[in-house]
């Protein structure tokens, strides 16, 4: 236990890490892993919506008439903006700034609830004009057959990506609260890293559904 | 780990500063606001198929942005450059599979 004595007085190390370093390299890897499965699973989706847009193009066109590209660009800009907030509170996590650490956590959660909220917006217009995925589709003035296929795509993508979200936000909030305990400081930060990581994977997600569903159609 | 970088903490992590991380916030936002501007239901800007692969060279540009700097992979260990390009690998190939495979398959009109 010697060697392992010069870092016994930090709780923050697990006893099977030689030290802090290592442990988080070990933590900071399996986020990668975790991030990498996380692109498949969405790129199957994408694989998916582009194939069946080949297919049926008057189709998608039609059911990308029904999104608002402003509600979709303010997301997008909510969005980039809340990265920017998490970037910062892993800096500010890194150079021993409490304050702002969790002041920065605090507005990347809020641009998490704004992003909801006209997710929100959106979802009850379509459900209000039964624009929704396979059978549940009701809307009479639909001029392509299969168009509820279109909102398929649509409510499965912007679904599983609203869930990240608030995944995201839960995971934000576990950070502000710990960080503003002071748990965390220039030595160890990684669960600040990991999260933020996290967090810019939703954002880069967004990034390209944002385009696929408003703007491409 | 020691690269020598100046903007490091005492353990070797890389440190970045926060007006980098705005420089690229106001970077992500202008592009943000031209692939909308060439948007054809926007804009009316017609370039044909071109205006996906428009839209989507925009996003990775935005995509590589986020990666690089908010992300760290500039800086960062290359293994995790190495994950993040082999699930992308992985996707392409799942991609170009499935589009070889329906778009080659024969409509059969007739019954012979």
């Amino acid at each position: 236990m010697s060697t392992a004595n010069s870092h016994s007085h930090n709780s923050n190390l697990a006893h099977h890490f030689k030290s802090l370093d290592q442990q988080f390299d070990a933590a900071k890897l399996g986020v990668w892993l975790f991030l990498a499965t996380e692109i498949l699973m969405f790129g199957g989706l994408f694989v998916g919506y582009i194939i069946f847009h080949g297919l049926y193009p008057e189709m998608f066109a039609e059911g990308a008439k029904h999104l608002d590209w402003r509600l979709g660009a303010t997301n997008t800009l909510v969005l980039l903006l809340s990265s920017f907030t998490m970037a910062s509170g892993v800096q500010y996590a890194q150079t021993n700034q409490k304050k702002k650490c969790v002041t920065a956590l605090v507005i990347t959660f809020l641009c998490g609830c704004a992003f909801l909220l006209i997710k929100y917006f959106e979802y009850s217009h379509k459900i209000h004009d039964g624009l929704l995925p396979g059978k549940f589709f009701s809307n009479h003035e639909a001029e392509h057959a299969n168009l509820a296929m279109y909102f398929s795509f649509y409510f499965c993508m912007t679904g599983l990506h609203a869930s990240h979200v608030i995944a995201g936000m839960c995971l934000i909030a576990w950070v502000a609260v710990r960080a503003s305990k002071g748990q965390f400081n220039s030595e160890f930060y990684t669960p600040v890293e990991g999260v933020g990581l996290f967090w810019h994977l939703v954002d880069l997600i967004w990034i390209y559904l944002f385009p696929l569903l408003y703007l491409v159609g | 780990m020691a690269h020598g970088d100046q903007n490091q903490a005492h353990h070797g992590h890389h440190i970045t500063p926060i007006a980098t991380y705005a420089k690229i916030l106001g970077l992500l936002v202008i592009l943000t606001i031209l692939t909308v501007a060439v948007a054809r239901p926007v804009s009316g800007f017609d370039a044909g198929i071109l205006n996906a692969g428009i839209a989507f060279l925009i996003a990775s540009v935005k995509a590589a942005m986020v990666l690089a700097i908010f992300m760290g992979l500039k800086y960062d260990k290359k293994i995790h450059l190495a994950i993040f390009i082999s699930a992308v690998f992985f996707l392409i190939v799942m991609f170009t599979f499935s589009v070889l495979d329906i778009y080659t398959r024969i409509h059969v009109e007739s019954t012979l």
